[in-house]
């Protein structure tokens, strides 16, 4: 019972073998289908390196284009997401007026919508033929094509992703050492310097955050572009290829290097930065207290933050009434309404919704064992070879849906796999395992994250009273990281649940699709826009309820669930 | 440059609430023009409260502030030209050293040149030449603090306040600091109200000291009136060590007054005969460094006999613990130097006494 003495594990060792076992399970799920994607964009038929491909994607000009497309809609994404984030951030985190704590949850709402569901939403108020539009062509005749081309995609994505960049930004104002900002204004600083000198630079790091979010996400958003048919773009030029040349076309291959090429480079251009950015600083004197803003002023704040979220909320509206109409087109409103929709979704397609259910839930199963486990290795293991994991674990983050699918059609197509008779992409097992490896590092974080601040000698005390490490992780670690790991689960649950980049090329048949792909589908047709907007509000009060679920666990840490 | 001549402050009942609990209350206090004032306090007696009040972080509840002969309360912490050295420094760390002292001249608007070179007089005056491109994280503990006190300096406020600056230093470095901020101090004289609760410091670097607790202030004066002349308990104990023996007043007389204490030990103290009354109970307060010890056999002069309960030597000097009648201990410092004999355990020696060092307190 000495446990003085460190011992050095040796390999086999349990400790050894779970993390052998673990590395396994990750290299076969993340990082042998990225590999391979890679070695089919640069080998030659003799089986040799070349960059011959990858040279001639420079030369097609649709793919090009494409490149500058995607690179624009993150950059644009990211622009205009900070223009409506960063003033919301300041108003919420340094102001107190009456409706404050309202205005944050409302700030959270576009999250809860996936934005493929945003897209056609946007399209019937702001469209072509849209509510905006009749209306514009009544009063004034003419039009304004907002949800045009690459404008459309930019709006679309800037309104449903501007929260991350506020919701991080916001984190770190309020994390602000009260005194930082007292010594400014005692040395004669207020007001807009203030805020410039001292604030902006100070939150730099959290606000980088914000935006590296969203410029990956908004590279890897294929239901978008999708759904508003713009598709001068890397992600579904990707998509495009694989679905009409099969899977032994190169250039699919070449365009997901390319889109992962550039996650990476988002992600070490915003480590770099941040590394030069990130001071340590803890609060010592306690954080800033908000100022009151009372009558005028309030109100005041209520008009800016009205004029930044109301574009955002719009599709909410539109989604809802679009789900309880049976005709509208080319009117103001609804002609005809009907419950029509939601009867066809819930008692004749209901397999759509259950699907969903089963596989976020599984993934999220799994995510949550794997998470914790992950990072009890992580933090308290011994054994070397451990950094390894961290890495891997994480690498999802910046690995687009698209290019995950199609590593898994490469990898898993040909052959049947041992127990199941048949591929494993003719299975729904297929969109399980894409799930839980797209959203492992949301539980490993939160794991880490829970585990991290849990005091070692709570630990120490259980096996000084007989525990071995087993019982101890069974009956204090486990149970003291429960809510992180809930939080952390259920992040990875409503994400999954709406997943559509790597669902929509995963999807064996379509009775195994689950909401978004049946959201897809349904709106491809006129007649199915009504059923699929119906399926969007059951999305919506899905992630909502896990979205606020989550918030509730995770308490003062809801930043850092949105963080990358 | 300008010449500024620096302030006067006055406290007029001044107060702070939080909540149901009056952190502040009710201080008056008059901060003469190149004064070197302290607040001095325990943990909590609401002395950063005070502090930040002036500096116009925090509102008065009650009373108002008055800096050389205009009400400060309606002015904005940036207009109030008062320079605060936080506690813990709040250096901003995404500036250099540099940038961070030059801050409150670049919001005066001040010509380049003058920044510059009034930036290499504030870090030349901590002594911290050299390390301008730094920044705050690549310092030492007590580097941090010179700057954050070179980045107050450099504007040269109307009024300087220091919030425990040495408090994150350890006691040497403490030590070195403190004679430097005297010597600035004496240079600049700028007005000064620097915060502690460490009585050492207090009494070392101030020219008036105001003790704080729970939120009022229970005496003011020099140093040396502190520390002579206590008037309370909680004074008497939190500046310097005291034994406080609890006694009875037998004896009013003329100029003083005659106490009881201990096994019937009688000893005339100084004291206005008028404000006590015969019989009733006192605290005597005697400091440890006052009483000298000697051969019971030898003593003339005026004194006492106890008993020697403990010895404890530290380096320069013993510190006896003597038993004088039941349960009565007394706390005796005798230097470590000199000719003076030691004394063992259980030995009867004579306690002398300078009976004008000796100080009546109200029983709590
Ligand atoms: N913002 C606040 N809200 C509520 N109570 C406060 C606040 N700031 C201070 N207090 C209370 O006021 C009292 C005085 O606090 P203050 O910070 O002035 O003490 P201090 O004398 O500076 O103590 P220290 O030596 O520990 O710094 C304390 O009891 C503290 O708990
Ligand atoms: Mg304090």
């Amino acid at each position: 019972m000495n446990r003085v003495l460190v011992r050095r594990p040796r390999f086999w060792d349990p400790e050894g073998i779970l993390l052998l076992a673990l590395l396994l399970l990750l290299a076969a799920g993340v990082l042998y289908p990225l590999l391979q994607v890679l070695h089919v964009a640069v080998a030659s038929e003799g089986g040799g390196l070349t960059f011959r491909h990858l040279g001639a994607f420079f030369q097609r000009p649709l793919f090009l284009e494409s490149l500058v497309h995607t690179l624009a809609t993150g950059v644009l994404a990211v622009l205009f997401g900070s223009l409506v984030g960063v003033p919301l951030a300041v108003l919420t985190v340094r102001y107190r007026f009456r409706g404050r704590t309202t205005l944050q949850t409302l700030a959270l709402l576009p999250l809860v919508i996936p934005p493929f569901v945003g897209a056609v939403a946007f399209q019937q108020i702001l469209g072509r033929s849209g509510v905006m539009n009749l209306l514009l062509l009544r009063t004034f005749g003419t039009t304004l094509p907002l949800m045009e081309g690459l404008t459309g995609v930019v709006l679309v994505q800037t309104l449903h992703y501007f929260p991350f960049i506020m919701l991080n930004t916001a984190a770190a104002l309020a994390g602000l050492d009260r005194s930082l900002e007292e010594a400014a204004q005692n040395l004669g600083c207020s007001g807009f310097r203030l805020f410039r000198r001292v604030l902006l630079p100070l939150a730099l790091p959290g606000y980088a955050a914000g935006a590296l979010v969203t410029f990956i996400r908004v590279i890897d958003d294929l239901g978008t572009p999708l759904m508003l048919n713009y598709t001068t773009l890397l992600a579904p030029q990707a998509y495009l290829r694989v679905t009409t040349m099969g899977l032994t076309d190169v250039d699919g291959y070449v365009i997901c290097v390319m889109l992962v090429a550039l996650s990476l480079a988002a992600l070490a251009g915003t480590k770099a930065a941040l590394g030069r950015w990130e001071y340590a600083v803890l609060p010592r004197s306690g954080e800033a207290e908000p100022r009151a803003l009372h009558g005028a002023r309030a109100v005041g704040a209520w008009v800016v933050a009205a004029a930044l979220l109301v574009p955002a909320l719009l599709p909410h509206v539109g989604i809802l009434v679009l789900s309880v109409s049976k005709v509208w087109s080319l009117s103001l409103l609804p002609t005809v309404y009907t419950p029509g929709n939601y009867e066809e979704v819930l008692f004749r397609t209901p397999g759509f919704i259950w699907n969903t259910l089963r596989y976020a839930s599984l993934a999220a199963l799994v995510d949550v064992a794997l998470g914790a486990l992950i990072a009890w290795l992580l933090l308290r293991g011994r054994v070397r070879g451990r950094a390894w994991l961290d890495t891997i674990a994480t690498m999802p983050l910046a690995i687009p849906g698209v290019v995950l699918a199609v590593g898994y059609l490469r990898v898993f197509h040909g052959w049947n796999f041992p127990g199941l008779g048949a591929p494993l992409t003719a299975t729904w097992l297929i969109l399980v395992l894409a799930y839980s490896m797209r959203r492992l590092p949301y539980t490993v974080r939160a794991a880490y994250a829970s585990l991290q601040q849990l005091p070692v000698a709570l630990e120490e005390a259980a096996q000084n009273l007989g525990a071995n490490r087993l019982k101890t992780f069974a009956r204090v670690t486990g149970p003291l990281m429960a809510r992180g790991l809930l939080a952390g689960g259920l992040l990875a649950f409503i994400t999954s649940a709406v997943e559509l980049s790597s669902t929509i090329l995963l999807v064996p048949r379509m009775e195994l699709g689950p909401l978004s792909y049946g959201i897809y589908v349904y709106m491809q047709s006129a007649v199915g826009r009504g059923p699929g907007a119906a399926l969007g509000v059951i999305a919506i009060v899905l992630v909502g309820c896990g979205t606020w679920l989550a918030h509730r666990l995770a308490a003062r840490g809801t930043g850092l669930l949105f963080r990358l | 440059m300008r010449a500024k001549l620096s302030s006067e402050v006055r406290l007029e009942g001044v107060g702070k609430r939080y909540g149901a609990l009056w952190a502040v209350q009710g201080v008056s206090l008059d901060i003469l023009p190149g004064e070197f004032f302290t607040l001095l306090g325990p943990s909590g007696c609401g002395k950063t409260t005070l502090l930040r009040m002036i500096a116009g972080f925090a509102l008065p509840d009650a009373g108002r502030i008055v800096v050389d002969g205009q009400p400060i309360d309606h002015i904005p912490p940036w207009q109030r030209d008062v320079g605060l050295v936080f506690q813990h420094g709040a250096l901003w760390p995404h500036l250099s050293v540099k940038d961070n002292v030059a801050f409150g001249l670049r919001e005066r608007k001040l010509p380049r040149e003058e920044i510059a070179s009034r930036v290499a007089a504030a870090l030349s005056q901590v002594g911290l030449e050299g390390l301008e491109a730094r920044r705050p994280s690549q310092l030492s503990g007590g580097q941090q603090q010179r700057v954050a006190l070179a980045r107050t300096l450099a504007v040269q406020p109307r009024l300087l306040l220091l919030d425990e600056p040495l408090s994150s230093l350890d006691a040497p470095l403490r030590a070195q600091m403190r004679l430097e901020l005297a010597r600035l101090q004496r240079d600049l004289a700028i007005t000064t109200i620097y915060v502690t609760h460490d009585q050492a410091e207090a009494l070392a670097l101030s020219n008036r000291v105001a003790v704080l607790q729970a939120g009022s202030v229970i005496q003011e004066g020099t140093p040396e009136e502190l520390y002579r002349r206590p008037r309370s308990r909680f004074v008497a104990e939190f500046v310097g060590a005291a034994n406080l023996v609890p006694a009875e007043i037998v004896e009013l007389r003329e100029t003083g007054l005659l106490v009881e204490f201990g096994a019937g030990i009688r000893l005339p103290v100084p004291g206005d005969p008028a404000r006590w009354r015969l019989g009733s109970r006192t605290l005597l307060c005697l400091r440890p460094e006052a009483l000298r010890l000697e051969e019971a056999a030898i003593g003339r002069g005026m004194g006492f006999v106890g008993t020697v309960a403990s010895r404890v030597f530290e380096g320069d000097r013993h510190l006896y613990e003597l038993r004088i009648g039941e349960g009565t201990l007394l706390r005796v410092e005798m230097p470590a130097l000199g000719e003076g004999r030691i004394f063992r355990l259980g030995d009867r020696v004579r306690v002398e006494l300078n009976p004008e060092s000796a100080v009546l307190l109200p029983p709590e």
